[in-house]
């Protein structure tokens, strides 16, 4: 049985004062298995950020609505009380965010808010707590923990506090561990390394990882299973592998066509996906993804796709004109190799805290 | 923190000294001119002139300003017309009333103000939120002072619940140590001359309260609202910690830091508020005295009056610039 | 020519459905503010106040049934024995304390009352405009000279907002004796600091802007990117504030009325000197204090209620 199971999660904004109902995520189904790692991946907008937010129990209570099922250790998510979803958050499944500066609150030091997470699961107080809040800061790689204890947000360079929020996010041994867009707001540099403790730490604690990015280094070099969303609905879910080998779905493929490789030949043109997430149909008349889709028909504007598993079992694609011939650029190495050495954009640094000085 | 302080006091100086000029600018413009002011309208010129000579206007603008300024740092604001008495004896005398009052107004303010504004932003457009907002808008639409008539007429006259007038009670006689009633009587253990002192106070201060009030309430919800939808608030919430800790820690603390602003400025506006409210109570502390000077035309009080709550007012700006650099850890550094 | 007509379908269908998916986007700030204005229920409120106070503002003179300062009635009314006439058939609100009805002072008084409110917000606008652009353009278009002009205004505004605004209503009104000029131009005065302030901090931050910033970069002269680009973005504050204004203006003239500064004159009964003559007599007749309050209060509500809904609509922080 898998640790998580997401099925048929939507969730609903709007209704009410005239505004216009919309679905940011519209039946989205995907598993995490113990310890693996797990990507979201699609454009700013496609619903991906929201699912975690509501597998968390966070998104505000009016105006939303959810629909679906989000099994987590055999409990629904999506129907616990507030009170035991309140228990469960930080203990059971903890979350990191996109911008480590506005997540931490500014007038409050570090040593604070490390602490009250673990007075409230680990009913650690005074000392004790303060201790082993030194050791998760020791431990995600923040030098002299004793002194950042002490100090404020602001006072900390950016690698350091999105360190220090992964410290209280694993402050508790989570089962799951939800990260949304960690390394976004971080210098190329610091993200490899952000990376890089992310994994160990999993690795570590068997906590699972649901990784949700747009950038598709990031899944390379991480992810075991992929999922891309595309206007809050699974398009394709896969093997990493698989992935960057068989980009099945227009839109999967587009989204590596648009990135620079290392492995292609010289001059061989980006092809980025036209139009933006915004220029989109309704799933229930057809594809959404047509209006941006070289490969539509007037099949893909009579009613919703189906997930098949048109090239591989396992691999599942949202469409109904499939991209079966392997890509025209030539055969993609890079998601063969274990490690992500063939991401341009991220190198693969030893993690040396030393470069990181407090702004 | 010392350095800071001595900056900003540095800092009034400049502001202190145009403050002086217009005035002595103002009270030269005055109808008919201070002689006048000190003979009545019927004055003949060779009493004017004499008058002048004594008051040295004859001499240049520059020296007669020069000896207004002396004055004034030396704290003697001149004589008020009214009473024969020093301005400055007539204002200490005064002061504890209405720093009493103030007080007051201010405690109701911020006690009522500020869970009503944090309880309305949490839930935004509920009864409860509609009626703080709907009410603080109301509440800075009534002119002070016909509130005041209204509190005085259905407390005082009416049902009787609160004296309509005065700080104390004609029977009560009351030792006086440091001139606030409430306080001399815990001092002297005439714990029924602070009560009374205490029901006098309520309907003033209320009334005092109407405007810092609606302010605070809609300042904290803003601000609560604004922190709501801060990231650190969705951290918070995501490490499962106790609402009570998240509305503390997380929420508040953040949300007020905008209020203690608002709450320095609103100090130096219940000053004029109080002239209002005071003189409709007969409260007898400086605002009822300001407003039979402004009936009488006594311009020397109404001068000190004006330097005095000057003053005031950017001491307070002054303590609440250092109350915030020692919440804000981020003023702190800068 | 099958095959074409499948593409061309396939066209078309796609616009439809994409149109369908297509909310209102693109809209200009000002369009999209009126839009939510329009939706709000405090702006409707507020709007409808308005615009009723001012038909009568305009036709008031016109519909009341006697005139204002007809003593008709003088003889039926003793203030010194406490003997009033509250409403009856013909003065529906009563008569004042001299024998005028009431109702036709209300009705007088909403012009008297729209003028001073109108009068005294324009001078603070136009003169604090004028300061606080001056003040904003001097600091944004840089040079020691300009910050230095810059930080002298700032310095006497300053200055002002730490005077109760009350207090430099009456020390003004002091110098110029008593008049309806004078309380328009005391209240007027007093918010000159405020509007200066706003604009001048608005300019700063827009001109602080990114866009500010693309524009200095094509070369566009500093002259031209305040005039035609920073002032025109940061008034709209200064229009919400001209609004709230209008209330604050009827509040504070009404103070300035109670302490004995108003309009003297008879002939024109304007609602806070209606107000300040009636409260002598409150313990006795309270309601003839009532109307004139009523008055006042729902007016200065309903530019509140406006401007607060502008406020809302204005800021790109509070849209959803």
């Amino acid at each position: 049985m898998p640790l998580l199971s997401v099925d048929e999660l939507t969730v609903t904004f709007g209704g009410g004062r005239g505004r216009k109902e919309s679905k940011a995520v519209n039946g989205v189904s995907f598993d995490v298995d113990q310890g693996q790692v797990v990507g979201l991946v699609g454009e700013s907008g496609c619903g991906k950020s929201v699912t975690s937010l509501a597998l968390m129990g966070l998104l505000p209570k009016k105006g939303v609505r959810t629909g679906g099922r989000a099994d987590f250790d055999g409990t629904d998510l999506l129907t616990l009380a507030p009170s035991r979803m309140r228990d469960m958050r930080g203990r059971k499944i903890a979350m990191i965010f996109q911008d480590p500066l506005s997540s931490l609150n500014p007038v409050v030091p570090i040593g604070i808010q490390v602490t009250e997470i673990l007075a409230r699961h680990r009913g650690m107080k005074g000392e004790a707590a303060r201790k082993e809040a030194a050791h998760l800061l020791d431990r995600v790689g923040i030098p002299d923990p004793d002194r950042r204890l002490k100090e404020y947000p602001h006072q900390l360079s950016g690698g350091m506090r999105q360190r220090a929020l992964i410290a209280m996010a694993v402050a508790c041994a989570p089962r799951l561990l939800i990260a949304d867009e960690p390394t976004t707001a971080l210098d190329v540099t610091i993200q490899a390394q952000i990376l890089e403790l992310l994994k160990e730490l999993v690795d570590q604690q068997g906590t699972a990882l649901l990784m949700i990015t747009h950038d598709l280094g990031v899944v390379a070099g991480l992810c075991d299973q992929v999922n891309v969303l595309y206007a809050g609905k699974v398009v394709e879910s896969t093997g990493r592998r698989e992935l960057f080998a068989h980009p099945t779905h227009p839109y999967a493929n587009g989204l590596l066509g648009s990135i620079p490789r290392l492995d292609a030949p010289r001059g061989t043109p980006l092809t980025p996906i036209r139009g933006s997430i915004n220029d989109q149909i309704a799933w229930a008349d057809g594809c959404a993804f047509a209006p941006r889709c070289d490969h539509y028909t007037m099949e893909c504007l009579t009613g919703t796709p189906e997930l098949a598993e048109p090239r591989a079992a396992g691999h599942q694609v949202r469409c109904v004109n499939p991209i079966m011939a392997d890509p025209e650029a030539p055969p993609v190495v890079t998601a063969e190799s274990d490690t992500a050495s063939g991401s341009s954009d991220e190198p693969s640094a030893p993690d040396t805290p030393t470069e990181e000085v407090p702004a | 923190m010392l350095r800071l302080v001595v900056r900003r006091l540095l800092q009034l100086i400049p502001t202190l000294l145009g403050l002086s000029v217009l005035l002595f600018l103002w009270l030269n413009r005055l109808p008919g001119g201070p002689a006048s002011a000190i003979l009545g309208e019927r004055a003949t010129e060779a009493e004017v002139a004499r008058i002048n000579r004594a008051l040295g206007l004859d001499q240049p603008v520059w020296v007669q300003y020069g000896r207004f300024l002396k004055r004034v740092v030396q704290l003697d604001l001149g004589t008020s017309t009214q009473t024969g008495q020093p301005v400055w004896e007539e204002f200490t005398l005064r002061f504890p009333a209405t720093v009493e009052l103030s007080i007051a107004a201010m405690l109701i303010a911020i006690a009522v103000g500020i869970p009503l504004g944090y309880f309305a932003a949490r839930r935004r457009g509920g009864w409860l939120d509609v009626t703080a907002v709907s009410g603080s808008l109301l509440g800075i639409c009534v002119p002070v002072f016909f509130l005041a008539l209204i509190l005085k007429g259905i407390f005082a006259v009416n049902l009787g619940v609160f004296p309509s007038y005065g700080r104390q009670s004609t029977g009560i006689d009351a030792t006086e140590v440091t001139g606030f009633a409430i306080l001399d009587g815990i001092l002297t253990g005439e714990f029924d001359a602070s009560w009374d002192a205490i029901t006098h106070l309520v309907l003033p201060a209320v009334t005092l309260a109407s405007i810092p009030l609606a302010v605070i309430v809609r300042m904290t919800r803003a601000s609560v609202l604004e922190v709501l939808g801060e990231d650190y608030i969705r951290t918070a919430e995501s490490k499962g910690l106790e609402q009570r800790v998240v509305r503390v820690r997380h929420i508040l603390r953040n949300a007020l830091l905008p209020v203690v602003t608002a709450v320095g400025l609103l100090t130096g506006s219940l000053l004029s508020g109080a002239v209002l409210t005071e003189s409709v109570f007969s409260f007898g502390g400086i605002g009822s005295f300001i407003r039979t000077a402004i009936d009488a035309r006594d311009y020397p009080v109404l001068v000190g009056f004006i330097m005095f709550i000057a003053m005031v007012y950017v001491l307070i700006n002054l303590f609440v610039d250092l109350a915030y650099s020692l919440i804000d850890p981020r003023v702190r550094v800068h | 020519m099958a095959s074409t007509t499948t593409r061309a379908d396939k066209i078309d269908r796609l616009a439809e459905l994409t149109a369908q998916q297509e909310a209102h986007g693109g809209a200009s700030l000002w369009r999209e503010a009126f839009r939510r204005l329009r939706a709000s229920k405090m702006a409707v409120i507020g709007a409808v106040i308005i615009a009723v106070f001012v038909v009568l503002a305009v036709i008031g003179p016109w519909i009341a049934p006697y005139g204002p300062t007809e003593q008709a009635w003088r003889g039926e009314v003793f203030p010194n024995q406490g003997r009033f006439v509250g409403p009856r058939g013909e003065n529906w609100f009563g008569l004042d304390h001299l024998g005028r009805d009431e109702f036709s002072r209300m009705l007088v008084g909403a012009r008297q009352t729209l003028l001073v409110g109108v009068v005294s917000m324009l001078i603070g606008l136009v003169v604090g405009a004028l300061v606080g652009a001056l003040s904003g353009a001097a600091a944004t278009l840089g040079g020691a000279s300009g910050k230095r002009l810059d930080s002298f205004v700032m310095r006497v505004t300053d200055m002002l907002l730490a005077l109760p605004s009350l207090l430099l209503a009456v020390s003004i009104a002091a110098v110029m004796g008593q008049s309806l000029t004078t309380v328009m131009i005391a209240v007027g005065v007093v918010q000159v600091p405020v509007f200066a302030r706003l604009l001048r901090g608005s300019m700063l931050a827009q001109g602080g802007s990114d866009y500010v910033l693309a524009a200095r970069a094509l070369g566009v002269r500093r002259r031209r990117i305040v005039l035609t680009q920073i002032l025109p973005n940061s008034l709209s504050p200064v229009i919400v504030q001209a609004t709230l204004s209008l209330a604050t203006a009827i509040i504070e003239a009404a103070a300035l009325s109670y302490l004995g500064l108003g309009n003297p004159d008879p002939a024109v009964p304007e609602w806070g000197v209606m107000l300040s003559q009636a409260q002598r007599f409150f313990d006795n007749a309270p309601m003839m204090s009532v109307y004139p309050a009523v008055g006042i209060i729902i007016t200065a509500l309903g530019f509140t209620l406006l401007g607060e809904a502008m406020r809302e609509a204005l800021d790109p922080k509070l849209r959803g």
